[in-house]
């Protein structure tokens, strides 16, 4: 089964309705694409929830820290001037909400899935690197002059990735919210 | 009557949002509580009276079913509704929600006007404790 196309709209669907019910906003989708697992430089808001089941993988959402904040602070409606423990459970909850929503989209094709509590990561020129071999599928959506990544691994269980986290910058920070 | 509400989520974001949705509803609240899990939740249970719970599934050291299961087999807090808010869409979670006695189930991303609707009924229903 070809499961690109169906994870492509299952992202964009529940990106799409988690931004208009909870922030009230509509993001414009950009560009799809395909990636492997090989380390890249990071600056900004990563986070990471896993899935397992007879199927396993990882979501994940990446933003800069003035989105991060845009999210919170329309979230929630308060003032986030800079990233702090509120914005980081902010887009962590995000990441919850779509990747949870297609956690169950795919559930009818996949059977059941299991979904992690969210880590997420606020730091400069920190690496992430998958330790399986399968491909990562990358949305990009536009909020204004702003560019979020929501991005999803899925493989049968067994050849499924594990992100780890190598941290080359001098703020990286690990939270479980 | 005013009621007293409990919040359960590892989210504090969340909390935070619920307990604006809570406030905008109209119904008669006096207190909301909150907790970030289900073992949390049972403490504050046992230190307030509570006369409604919203819940999450997924969190860490007592998830949200485990925390049901809790409070309906105990005589003291069984008639307590427990409306459970999460992720969690499919048919095994909801139907194990149902099974222990959840009072109803609403999915995240949610709206306002969701949370009212679920819950209007469900306090004025609800047996007084």
């Amino acid at each position: 089964m070809n499961l690109q196309p169906i994870l492509v709209e299952s992202l964009s669907q529940a990106t799409a309705q988690v931004f208009s019910t909870m922030l009230g906003v509509e993001v414009v989708r950009g560009e799809v694409t395909a990636e492997d697992g090989k380390q890249e430089a990071n600056d900004g808001v990563v986070s990471f929830i896993g899935l397992a089941g007879e199927w396993a993988g990882t979501g994940s959402v990446s933003c800069s820290p003035v989105l991060a904040c845009r999210i919170c602070a329309t979230m929630l409606m308060c003032e986030a001037p800079a990233v702090n423990e509120e914005v980081l459970d902010a887009v962590a909850e995000l990441t919850n909400m779509i990747i949870g929503s297609v956690k169950t989209d795919m559930e009818t094709h996949l059977g059941p899935l299991g979904l992690s509590i969210p880590t997420v990561v606020f730091g400069r020129n920190f690496k992430t690197k998958s330790a399986g071999s399968s491909e990562w599928i990358v949305v990009k959506f536009h909020w204004e002059d702003e560019t979020l990544q929501v991005r999803i691994c899925l493989a049968p269980s067994g050849r499924s990735p594990h992100v780890m986290l190598h941290s080359g910058g001098t703020q990286a920070c690990a939270l479980d919210v | 009557m005013e009621s007293d509400v409990l919040v359960v989520d590892d989210s504090a974001a969340i909390r935070k949002i619920l307990q604006r949705v809570l406030r905008q509803t109209g119904m008669a609240i006096r207190t909301i509580h909150e907790a970030g899990d289900g073992q949390e939740a049972l403490e504050v249970m046992n230190a307030h009276k509570v006369d409604l719970v919203l819940t999450d599934i997924n969190m860490p050291k007592m998830d949200g079913l485990q925390f049901l299961a809790s409070v309906k087999a105990s005589a003291h807090w069984r008639q307590v509704p427990v409306v459970m808010i999460t992720t969690e869409g499919g048919e095994t979670k909801v139907g194990e929600a149902v099974k222990l006695g959840a009072a109803g189930y609403v999915r995240k991303p949610f709206t306002a006007d969701q949370i009212k609707e679920k819950l209007a009924g469900i306090l004025e229903s609800a047996v007084p404790l």
